[in-house]
């Protein structure tokens, strides 16, 4: 697609990576204020959109391939999952993460570990790649043009 | 009289967005049209259901967010709102937004096999 | 403006209208809503997760398996898209 104008190009990529800088804070934080997985994730998205809506859908997609926005697309998933299955093989239950031994934490601690440093990071890389998913299908002369 | 209606005003408010929402679904023929209303419907529930666990200002105590406070938690004159309202909506926000996803992905694909987006002239073509 | 979808938008919101009468007040503090769950949450979620946000902990700690439905769902929506929209390329 075309090309947008010289103002709006050098503002956009500008502003690119502070709203992704400010996404993984959004992220990392949402334990101690609002925020959390989906939140940041959607944020993250959008930094995206907005380059492709300003450079075109091929720039774009040469700065995030198909192949890597598969592989990210079922990461977040298996990251949750597997966090779940580590509390089964401890011997506790399912997404019971008191159990699992780290060292030199108490299970307090270790659940606020688990909570910010692997599940809300497997939801939002998830979400991030299903909205730009959602969003390449759906512009026009991407890959559903007869 | 006038007090008891007065009394749960929020509830008039969203009941009318809620109508509005359900006015488009039903009555207008054209399909992104259709997907708008219940994207208004899909809000008015979410405001809904978050106005149910609000609690106003009580004479002698504070009343704040869903976050710890610094300090000393759980003193007797610190009054924290409802939390599981907040984290029920957050969910369904997220149903919403895959709803009106694949909603607009099938509308793309009705577009290029019947070539217009009414809905009559499509039960005309296809009856 | 149409006249059947009218009238039954009118009756349903009446009802709605009509049922909502016994709801609580706009921000009780004694709502049946505040008082059987939500306490314990409030209590003991400083011990059991060391985190300060109580939405956050009980979003992925105490209903925990909701939030792993909820990621599933977002990833079949995802799947429901591409497979709706490509074509095998003949």
């Amino acid at each position: 697609m075309r090309e947008e104008d010289i103002i709006i190009r050098t503002v956009i990529r500008l502003m690119v990576p502070f709203i992704q800088v400010f996404g993984l804070y959004v992220i990392f934080h949402g334990g101690g204020g609002p925020g959390g997985g989906f939140q940041g994730g959607v944020i993250m998205a959008a930094s995206i959109i907005l380059y492709v809506m300003a450079f075109g859908l091929t720039a774009g997609k040469q700065r995030l391939s198909e192949k890597v926005n598969m592989i990210m697309r079922s990461t977040g998933l298996y990251l949750y999952g597997g966090a779940g299955v580590l509390a089964l093989i401890f011997g506790g239950k399912f997404l019971d993460y008191g159990v699992i031994p780290l060292p030199f934490l108490d299970p307090a601690h270790i659940r606020a570990f688990m909570i910010d440093g692997v599940v809300e990071v497997g939801v939002a890389i998830t979400v991030m790649a299903v909205m730009v998913t959602i969003f390449f299908e759906l512009y026009p002369g991407g890959t559903s043009d007869d | 009289m006038i007090e008891e209606i007065l009394a749960n005003y929020n509830y008039w408010i969203y009941v009318v967005l809620m109508m509005i929402g359900f006015y488009a679904v039903i009555a207008k023929s054209n399909l992104v049209k259709k997907v708008i209303g219940l994207n208004i419907f899909s809000t008015a529930i979410f405001l809904f259901y978050i106005s149910i666990g609000d609690i106003r200002a009580i004479p002698g105590k504070i009343v704040t967010e869903p976050i710890y406070l610094e300090g000393e938690h759980l003193v007797e004159n610190l009054v924290y709102v409802n939390p599981i309202p907040h984290v029920l909506i957050l969910t369904g926000i997220v149903v919403s937004v895959s709803v009106t996803a694949v909603a607009s992905a099938l509308i793309i694909r009705i577009h290029k096999e019947f070539g217009t987006i009414e809905e009559e002239k499509i039960l005309e073509m296809q009856s | 403006m149409k006249i059947l979808p009218f009238i039954i938008v009118i009756i349903t919101g009446s009802l709605l209208i009509w049922a909502g009468q016994d709801m609580p007040d706009f921000g009780d503090p004694d709502a049946p809503a505040h008082h059987h769950v939500a306490d314990w949450y409030i209590e003991n979620s400083e011990e059991d997760v060391a985190v300060e946000n109580m939405v956050t902990s009980i979003l992925a700690d105490y209903r925990g398996y909701d939030t792993f439905g909820e990621t599933t769902v977002i990833f079949t929506a995802g799947i429901s898209v591409i497979l709706i929209l490509r074509r095998r390329e003949d």
